[in-house]
């Protein structure tokens, strides 16, 4: 993997950290100025379920109009997507649009292999919240992706075995820790939930909760504050909880997991706005009886979340039709029929506030048809979303994350210790890279 | 693999044996042999059970208690995205039998010329390709990849049939076959013979060479099937995916899709048959190497 990112990097990060200006610069520098007249064809790289006939919607709609045809190729999801982009930018190779999730923009930025397309997404930003708005300008003036969905957190429970138990749905973090001991006292076989070291983005979202801002920038320098006191306390929670037993320590999406949840061995879960999708198949059996609730929250009266998973809609530079591009991409993710067919084909739960209380969003999941306004709690939910902070090496933090917190989780040991390791870590490869890093 | 010659190696019946002795069995070879047979057969045995799963069945039965979802896994594996695992198994057959095809071809050329010419930089060339045997195709996938874009290739079925046609390991194989099976007097008979050096290859030395040949295009065949960091660098468009690929796209949907396990699982396990049905087809080949050789010394 660090083979193919380190060459550009040496350039093009100073560009990145310094921001707007040099950021402004290279997205636009190439061809996307020499106007397309006949017709267009471009190809998108996408892991969406269904996007290819999301695609013929634009092809035989709008696109048609414009002269401007989408191919979509399905790919596989995960960081190796975004190693697989820089490869074939390397190569000049990049197709026009890439789905990239939002942590991954800053490292495909910072190796110029996106465009800045804040010339041509229109007035796209009004169809967004701003927490979700700013993580696709990387906190500049540029526009560098258009954000299709989010992935809100939400609390989930098992509404049947809170009231057996005699326990209330939890406001704060503090009775979030009660009633999983309270829980231990009055079943000691059963947990309330529990803390996967696998999930580095469960525990990012949570972070961004606690108020942490994990890479900023400072000057023309990167600052990383994953050991920030926000996220210390997250961690120090999570890390208590595991050492005293009072939730488990198991890692999630294994079959033990799933069958945990579909037995009500574990009887809540933190988790996002797509869990109906993942508990439909994970515990089947429950069906109707779980419930959601906001997260708990660290302060009485805040109302914040997190988030865990999300994705955007980026221009590569490589393209030589960006004006095109763009335009496809803000039709994708804002236009009505676009995010409704979305929503059907792919299951996303869509960025663009308009969308979620619209369309497929108008009824609860079949999962939760007994929370008849699932959608609409949601979309109060996602509102409240806090801002987040991504820098260009999220990958090394993730990965450091499931190694010192996995082991810390398994020998129940405390998570200051791996906190540390992974600022200390991330800070190392930032510098590595060869980007200036405020100590 | 070793049943056919086991049964040639049988004597007749009632030929030379005595009365039978009981025999003893060494108990820790046994059970050592035991314990490893287990340890690759078990996640074998888990794929072909969960493969009868369906969906709700999957996490919530006991691990080797079959299921009742085969069928249904297959039609839904099958009407994914409009049929294309098939696309896939097949664009993995083309992939891996004509790569290895073309790889033994190679291997057989070069093999030959390797073991039986005498020239210079014979050995230091022959070094440089123990080398390559060393080194894990892996690392060479992306170099690969930003070659063949400059050719404009990326993205085709030449892009992963081309890099896989040179196979270090294959060319040593079969030089090493070669210099075994290929006596020089039988070169040497055929040149007093007239013929020329492309017939005495073509006609003379190759049969010699098919049981050698065969395990370079076996170990290519499976190289190929099972490989997938180059197709993934080098492909883009799902339909051109082999098998390894697809399945992976399947697994990796995004964070608000679950993952098709029961498909994935399916697709797994009918992924092996072809590979099982070419051994099977493939092995009795093996055996030649007992039979054929020119000079007795």
């Amino acid at each position: 993997m660090p083979y193919t990112k380190r060459r550009r990097l040496v350039s093009s990060a100073v560009a990145v950290a310094l921001g707007a200006t040099a950021l402004a610069a290279c997205g636009s520098s190439s061809d996307d100025d020499a106007a397309q007249s006949g017709p267009v064809s471009l190809t998108y790289w996408t892991w969406t379920p269904g996007m290819d006939k999301v695609v013929d919607l634009w092809n035989k709609g709008p696109g048609k109009k414009e002269q401007i045809t989408v191919t979509v190729k399905k790919q596989a999801s995960g960081d190796t997507l975004v190693t697989k982009i820089l490869t074939a930018h390397k190569a000049g190779k990049a197709p026009d649009l890439v789905q990239a999730e939002y942590q991954a923009l800053p490292t495909l930025v910072s190796n110029d292999a996106l465009a800045d397309i804040g010339d041509d997404v229109g007035d796209a930003k009004s169809k967004f919240a701003d927490g979700v708005w700013q993580q696709t300008t990387l906190g500049t003036d540029a526009v560098y992706a258009v954000p299709q969905d989010i992935g809100p957190m939400m609390f989930y429970y098992r509404e049947d075995l809170f009231k057996e138990y005699g326990l209330s749905v939890p406001a704060t973090w503090e009775e979030f820790a009660e009633t999983a001991r309270a829980l231990k006292k009055k079943a000691p076989d059963k947990d309330l939930t529990t803390f996967s070291a696998n999930d580095s983005g469960l525990f990012a979202g949570l972070a961004q909760q606690a108020g942490a801002r994990w890479w900023t920038t400072s000057g023309d320098k990167w600052k990383v504050g994953i050991d920030d006191a926000a996220t210390k306390r997250v961690a120090e929670f999570w890390g208590g909880l595991v050492e005293e037993g009072a939730i488990d320590n198991q890692p999630m999406y294994t079959p033990a997991w799933n069958k945990a949840l579909n037995t009500g061995k574990q009887i809540a879960w933190v988790s996002a706005v797509w869990a109906p999708g993942t508990l439909t198949t994970a515990a089947p059996d429950t069906k109707g009886k779980w419930a959601m609730a906001p997260l708990p929250q660290w302060g009485d009266g805040e109302s914040r979340t997190g988030s865990w998973g999300g994705s955007s809609t980026g221009v590569t530079t490589d393209s030589g039709n960006k004006e095109a591009a763009a335009k496809f991409a803000t039709w994708l993710n804002t236009d009505g029929d676009a995010l409704n067919a979305l929503a059907k084909e792919g299951g996303i739960y869509p960025a663009s506030t308009s969308a979620q209380l619209s369309g497929a969003f108008t009824t609860a999941p079949e999962y939760f048809s007994n929370q008849p306004d699932f959608y609409r709690k949601a979309a109060d939910i996602a509102e409240t979303t806090a801002p987040s902070a991504w820098g260009p090496n999220v990958n090394v933090a993730y990965t450091t994350f499931r190694d010192a917190f996995g082991a810390a989780a398994k020998n129940k040991s405390g998570f200051t210790a791996a906190l540390t390791t992974m600022q200390e870590d991330t800070v190392a490869d930032l510098k590595k890279q060869g980007f200036g890093v405020a100590e | 693999m070793s049943s056919v010659a086991l049964r040639k190696a049988e004597p007749a019946a009632g030929t030379t044996r005595g009365p039978a002795r009981p025999r003893r069995i060494a108990l820790v070879p046994t059970l050592t042999l035991l314990l490893g047979a287990v340890y690759c057969l078990l996640p074998v045995a888990w794929v072909v059970i969960a493969s009868t799963k369906s969906g709700s069945e999957l996490f919530s039965t006991f691990t080797f208690w079959p299921g009742t979802g085969f069928a249904d896994n297959v039609a839904d594996l099958s009407a994914y995205r409009d049929g294309v695992y098939w696309q896939w198994m097949g664009n993995s057959a083309l992939y891996a039998g004509l790569g290895a095809l073309l790889s033994t071809c190679v291997s057989a050329v070069s093999g030959y010329a390797l073991a039986v010419y005498r020239f210079r930089g014979r050995e230091s060339l022959f070094n440089v390709l123990l080398a390559g045997v060393l080194m894990p195709p892996v690392i060479l996938a992306i170099p690969q990849y930003l070659l063949l874009a400059k050719a404009d290739l990326t993205d085709s079925y030449l892009s992963v049939l081309l890099p896989q046609i040179l196979s270090p390991y294959g060319v040593y194989l079969a030089r090493i076959y070669a210099a075994a099976a290929v006596p020089s007097d039988v070169v040497e008979a055929g040149r007093m013979d007239g013929a020329g050096e492309w017939r005495i290859f073509s006609r003379v030395a190759l049969p010699m060479m098919v049981p050698g040949l065969v395990t370079v295009f076996l170990f290519q065949f499976v190289a190929i099937w099972n490989n997938f960091l180059l197709p993934y660098i080098m492909l883009s468009d799902d339909e051109k995916f082999p098998i390894t690929l697809g399945l992976y796209t399947l697994l990796e949907q995004g964070a608000n899709t679950p993952a098709l396990y029961t498909l994935v699982i399916t697709g797994a396990f009918l992924a092996v048959f072809p590979l099982v049905a070419l051994f099977l087809v493939i092995q009795r080949f093996w055996s030649l190497d007992l039979l054929s050789g020119a000079v007795k010394s």
